[in-house]
């Protein structure tokens, strides 16, 4: 946990007391703090989501809580608004402790939140949505006409207008997210918690959020923003808690610090996966991908060779996950041209594709790439049956499927039991490498890798690395996609950022500096790139 | 005349248990819980109407009783599919299996008697200008519902808790309480379409003597979308096939061909709304592939 040098001197006992244990900014003029959280902890199986977590959020102001993905942002919010209880830890509304059984107490107190996904009623009218368990009454009648006065006021005071008579399910994604902080206010939050509040907006509804946020910070209500964006902590924020692992690591003035200071912050460095492999020996092109577009990708233009691993790096849900399902058959194509060795495969399917020699290890790896409620030797026969072990009449010999996994197993160092039980009983890290071992088995000439460590412990992070790294240097292509700088950086040869479904910057591994990722990542100005601006020379674009 | 006054009575008195019925599924419907046990409550209705107002001499009793017995069989399908979190598919058909079985028997061992228990002295509900009192309190349940639905404040929270019942829970509605409210409901509403079966429109219990009506109104609470008025509508048509039915049957058409007419208005309207359901289905996502909602 960094102090924050500035930090003003503890101005009253209560905030003194929360100073003493770690810093955190005390409470201006005397008055408390909207919100305070001293010594979060939250442990879930294998994780610790919070550990000693303080957060500060003073009256009126826009507080950001940064972190990448499973850095504890949601965990503690969770927290905070009743739906998880901490293990540890005390919450202060006001100055005075509480303890939230559930949302609605958490309401009740004056904390509101819009959650990622929208927690609205479709075939309900917007009045409707916004008195919803508030509803004004006549005779016991629901007062509509007082319903809809009451959102069209509220829309006036804080410019919000949105038509209280519309049916919530026809109203595009801004307009939705007006309605659920209406709701709040028609509850009288006092404390709104956006839960990334901009990732399903265009820019344009981003910018009409933050002005909505500010004016409503300047009557005296306060706003926790929960993002990893970059971009939007600068342009609205006015103080920042940046959380990594589960830890605070830094509490910054927005109007101090840099992009710079919060991605380096965010991303952090763990000098153990910082470990850079050697660069590879690209030959001739695997994949070609031109103007490729899909739900949520536009215009991707791509290659990757022979004997290297190419990395695409970005925030989770900036379009990698719909490119790499493009690229392995299981997302239309709507655009451009996908060949692999040569061969066009942009309308192939997915069986079509892993025979012209592609392999793939999804993201979620319980639900996608494995089954979980099935051995671990059928789990290693998956994807083989059709070559490997199949033999006449389409039938699977029990002892080949048994040898096969028993020879996976061991090559790839699975810790299972035994090769009967269930892939479900494996550990993060040992799922992993089943996954990864059955794919590469196949030694296709591509391969298609996404989160290869994500919530895997060290360890097996080392040996999933070395197996990539060996894997290229066998001669095949790898596209990497991983949330983890550091990842990207140790083992890509060129590397690309995708922002909002868009290539935005592509690096050499020698001129990736993480500052320069992280920028672009967030959205920021990507930093000079060297040459065009998705792949060099050697593909002849 | 084929189309005549006595034919529109004889459709309304037909309708009730339907109605009846057919209204607390579609409170279930509007509450997220798929009801397919009204056949069975409403059986459970029959025997328990019969049997109270044997034993007591009151047909009023046997209505009450009918109700509460109902209610407290639709249990099985609150604490199945809301609590337990069961398939409320699994559970209604069950329920429905449940219930011949067990009136079959409660007949055997209470009357003594097998197939149809019939007594002169049984009393059946005394008629009001032409309709059981139950009939009256059927079109008023439909008024009384729509409102309730579009106007009320439970209502509102009932549709909000079918709807999205994650964020009927994140305001503080508890979604577990209003669907065992309308299973309750549902219950109650079964027990009275039951009582005017067994001592309304006949007087007499038989074995498996809702024959279907149970199933008809889970198909009007489709066909009419789960609105009160449009659950009215449906029930109406099937009213009218069943008395067309009672008609034609006086025509000297077979029996077997007549009996079957409910049955035959309840498929055509299945396919055609099913038909129609489909067209609107393929609309609408096709709009929703066109807007594109970010992962």
């Amino acid at each position: 946990m960094t102090r924050r040098p500035s930090d003003p001197p503890a101005a009253d006992a209560r905030a003194a007391e929360a100073g003493a244990a770690d810093g955190a900014p005390a409470a201006v003029a005397g008055l408390p703090p909207a919100v305070e959280l001293r010594g979060i902890t939250k442990r879930f199986p294998g994780t610790l989501a919070n550990d000693a977590v303080h957060l500060t959020v003073r009256r009126g102001e826009i507080h950001a809580l940064m972190g990448e993905n499973g850095a504890g942002k949601s965990t503690l919010m969770s927290v905070l608004y009743g739906m998880e209880r901490p293990d540890a830890g005390s919450i202060l509304i006001d100055g005075r402790e509480v303890s939230f059984g559930s949302p609605g107490a958490a309401m009740a107190a004056g904390l509101g939140m819009v959650h990622q996904s929208f927690k609205l009623f479709d075939s309900l009218t917007v009045a409707e949505n916004v008195v919803y368990r508030a509803e004004p009454r006549r005779f016991g009648l629901v007062d509509r006409a007082a319903a809809r006065r009451r959102v069209r006021g509220l829309a006036a005071e804080h410019g919000l207008a949105v038509d209280p008579d519309a049916r919530v399910g026809d109203l595009p994604v801004g307009l939705r997210q007006r309605v659920e902080i209406l709701k709040l206010l028609h509850r009288g939050a006092r404390t709104l918690i956006l839960d990334e509040p901009t990732a399903v907006l265009t820019p344009a509804e981003a910018d009409a959020l933050f002005t909505v946020l500010r004016s409503l910070t300047a009557r005296g209500r306060t706003v926790i923003l929960v993002t990893h964006k970059l971009r939007e902590v600068l342009e609205a924020s006015d103080n920042v808690t940046v959380l990594r692992d589960g830890r605070v690591v830094a509490r910054l003035r927005t109007a101090d610090t840099s992009g710079a200071g919060i991605a380096a912050a965010m991303t952090g460095r763990d000098v153990e996966l910082d470990r850079v492999h050697p660069a590879g020996t690209p030959g001739e092109v695997v994949l070609d991908v031109e103007g490729l577009s899909t739900a949520g990708v536009h215009d991707v233009r791509l290659s990757v060779r022979a004997g290297e691993i190419v990395g695409v790096a970005g925030v989770a849900g900036n379009g990698q996950s719909e490119l790499v399902e493009a690229l392995a058959g299981l997302r239309p194509v709507t655009a451009g041209r996908v060949a692999l060795r040569g061969g066009d495969i942009t309308r192939a399917s997915a069986t079509e594709r892993r025979a012209k020699g592609l392999a793939y290890v999804p993201e979620d790896r319980h639900a996608v790439g494995t089954a979980p409620a099935a051995s671990v030797a059928d789990n290693l026969a998956m994807g083989h049956h059709r070559t490997a072990l199949s033999s006449r009449r389409g039938l699977l010999p029990p002892s080949a499927v048994r040898a096969h996994a028993r020879e996976l197993v061991g090559r790839f160092g699975v810790k299972a039991a035994t090769p009967d039980v269930p892939a479900s009983s494996l550990s993060g890290g040992n799922l992993q490498k089943l996954l990864l071992g059955r794919e590469l088995a196949h030694g296709a000439p591509l391969l298609l890798v996404e989160q290869p460590t994500r919530g895997v412990d060290i360890g097996a992070v080392q040996a999933i690395h070395d197996e990539l790294i060996a894997y290229r240097d066998a001669g095949h292509a790898v596209l990497l996609v991983s949330a983890e700088l550091s990842e990207i950086r140790g083992l890509a040869d060129r590397i690309l950022v995708m922002y909002e479904g868009r290539v935005t910057a592509a690096y050499d591994r020698p001129d990736a500096d993480e500052t320069a990722l992280g920028l672009a990542m967030a959205g920021g100005a990507p930093a000079p790139a060297p040459g065009t601006p998705d792949t060099p020379a050697p593909d002849g674009d | 005349m084929f189309l005549d006054s006595d034919l529109l009575m004889s459709a309304l008195r037909a309708l009730t248990p339907i109605l009846l019925a057919a209204l607390g599924g579609a409170l279930c419907e509007r509450a997220g819980v798929f009801n397919i046990g009204l056949e069975g409550m409403m059986l459970m209705g029959c025997f328990t109407a019969v049997a109270t107002s044997w034993f007591t001499g009151s047909p009023w009793l046997g209505v009450l009783a009918a109700a509460l017995a109902a209610a407290a069989y639709s249990l099985i399908l609150a604490v199945g599919a809301v609590t337990l979190r069961g398939d409320a598919v699994v559970l209604g058909v069950a329920m429905n299996l449940l219930a011949v079985g067990l009136t079959s028997f409660l007949l055997r061992t209470v009357f003594g008697v097998q197939g149809t228990f019939d007594d002169p002295s049984l009393a059946g509900l005394p008629l009001v200008g032409g309709f059981s009192p139950l009939a009256y309190l059927a079109w008023a349940a439909v008024g009384v519902s729509a409102l309730l639905l579009s106007r009320h404040v439970w209502g509102l929270r009932l549709r909000g808790v079918g709807e999205a019942p994650d964020a009927a829970a994140t305001l503080g509605v508890s979604p577990a309480r209003y669907k065992y409210a309308a299973v309750l409901v549902s219950g109650v509403l079964c027990g009275l379409a039951g009582a005017q079966l067994a001592l309304g429109n006949v007087t007499l219990f038989s074995e498996n003597m809702t024959a279907g009506r149970g199933w008809i109104a889970v198909v009007a609470v489709m066909l009419g979308r789960a609105l009160p008025l449009g659950v009215l509508l449906a029930a109406l048509l099937f009213g009218l096939a069943e008395a067309a039915g009672f008609r034609l049957q006086g025509l000297g058409m077979p029996q077997q061909a007549t009996d079957a007419a409910p049955y035959v208005v309840t498929l055509v309207a299945l396919f055609l709304s099913t038909a129609q359901r489909r067209r609107r289905t393929a609309r609408t996502t096709g709009n929703a592939r066109t807007t594109g909602v970010a992962p």
